[in-house]
């Protein structure tokens, strides 16, 4: 697959207000296979925990019989981190400010998701 | 008694701005016809969204249809708009009472008499909450508004009354306490409530054990990304939704639901059972 995609599937959810970075992330292994990130953010680390976080949620929705998780979303005091997992493995990944439209970003997301799938 | 619903339908039809909907609406629930009393109070609510008492109306409507959740907002809602809305006051208060918080049904019953001291099923209400009368003493309106000549209320507190709330069940009182709510430790072992599957089979185990460590996990991740404490995890799948919260520092709060309670609105469940949670781990110390 040719990293264009995933920098175009990238810029789509970095251009919405808000988002401090998004990444793709290979969620068998948590490792980076493309990020655009602001300065600061340490992606290699985020994308390992995004990965168990993600497999851990995924394990739990699947055995409470909602099927795997199609987006999830942690909040924090001072922003967020969202996440969609794509196909072929991939999780599309957004690190946002506290007040972003939440909604917006996971439409990019799942935008994002199908493109680079 | 009940007023002619068809003199109040052909009132209305005059005047659909008219606050005639409150009665129309009133005089449907009491005949227990809940989706016309419905459609009338949100008629209503539609066209005066700011009116306390549409928003009283409909509390109770929802009430009487065991609607819990969407009644407390709707009193709360009530609240917001008149802090002194004696029907909403009442209203929580047995929905408080109804959950076990007996301090908060005794606060929103306080603020009832203070001011409506005249009331006298305000002292008939405090009786019951205190355990000196028994349910059907509650009153026709107000904390039992709830209901009314149906006996719902009088059923629920028949089957709770408050020396008879199994300190074991935390969500006491909750929508989904036994199929949709889950408290963990941090070991992920199961404090309370439980989850089933759409099927009915119980997953609280495997469930619980699978969300073990969550909650570290998303602590490392803010630390990392500096966003301060985590507040909640939300994820949407395929047939349902869930939100999981920390309702204290050493345990994990679930909520799950189907696919027609949007993520946003389960957030807000999440909170109101986390509050029910640190509750009981209180009184558990």
């Amino acid at each position: 697959v040719s990293a264009v995609p995933f920098g175009h599937a990238l810029d789509v959810v970095t251009r919405v207000r808000g988002v401090r970075g998004a990444m793709l992330v290979a969620s068998e292994d948590g490792l980076v296979v493309a990020e655009q990130l602001m300065e600061g953010i340490k992606g290699s680390a985020v994308a390992a925990l995004a990965a168990s976080l993600s497999g851990r949620l995924r394990r739990a929705m699947v055995a409470a019989g909602l099927g795997p998780s199609q987006f999830w979303h942690l909040q924090c005091e001072g922003g967020a981190l969202l996440v969609v997992p794509g196909k072929e493995g991939l999780l599309v990944v957004a690190v946002t400010e506290p007040d972003v439209n939440v909604g917006l970003v996971r439409l990019e997301l799942l935008r994002a998701a199908e493109v680079v799938g | 008694m009940p007023e002619d619903v068809k003199a109040l339908s052909a009132d209305l039809a005059r005047d659909p701005q008219s606050l005639v909907f409150l009665r129309l609406g009133e005089a449907l629930r009491q005949k227990r016809q809940f989706e016309a009393a419905t459609r009338i109070a949100l008629h209503g609510l539609e066209r005066h969204p700011h009116l306390a008492d549409g928003h009283d109306l409909y509390a109770r409507i929802l009430a009487d249809r065991h609607d819990y959740e969407h009644a407390f907002d709707e009193w709360d809602m009530a609240l917001r708009i008149a802090p002194q809305h004696i029907g909403a006051l009442k209203g929580l208060a047995f929905l408080y009472f109804k959950i076990g918080d007996l301090a908060q049904a005794e606060a929103h019953l306080e603020a009832a008499y203070r001011a409506a001291p005249e009331d006298p099923t305000i002292a008939q209400a405090f009786a019951v909450i205190r355990g000196e009368a028994l349910p059907p003493a509650f009153p026709d309106e107000g904390v039992e508004a709830a209901t009314e000549e149906d006996g719902v209320v009088e059923e629920s507190f028949a089957e709770e009354s408050v020396t008879a709330l199994p300190e074991t069940l935390v969500f006491a009182g909750l929508e989904g306490a036994q199929e949709g709510l889950l408290l963990l430790d941090a070991a992920g072992l199961v404090l309370g409530g439980a989850l089933k599957t759409s099927d009915g089979v119980d997953v609280t185990e495997t469930v619980a054990a699978y969300l073990a460590g969550v909650s570290q996990e998303a602590s490392r991740t803010a630390k990392l990304l500096e966003l301060g404490e985590w507040r909640g995890v939300s994820a949407e799948g395929q047939s349902g939704h869930v939100h999981v919260v920390q309702p204290t520092p050493g345990s994990m709060l679930l909520v799950m639901r189907d696919r027609s309670v949007p993520l946003g609105r389960l957030g807000m469940l999440a909170q109101r059972a986390a509050q029910a949670a640190r509750r009981w781990l209180e009184q558990q110390r």
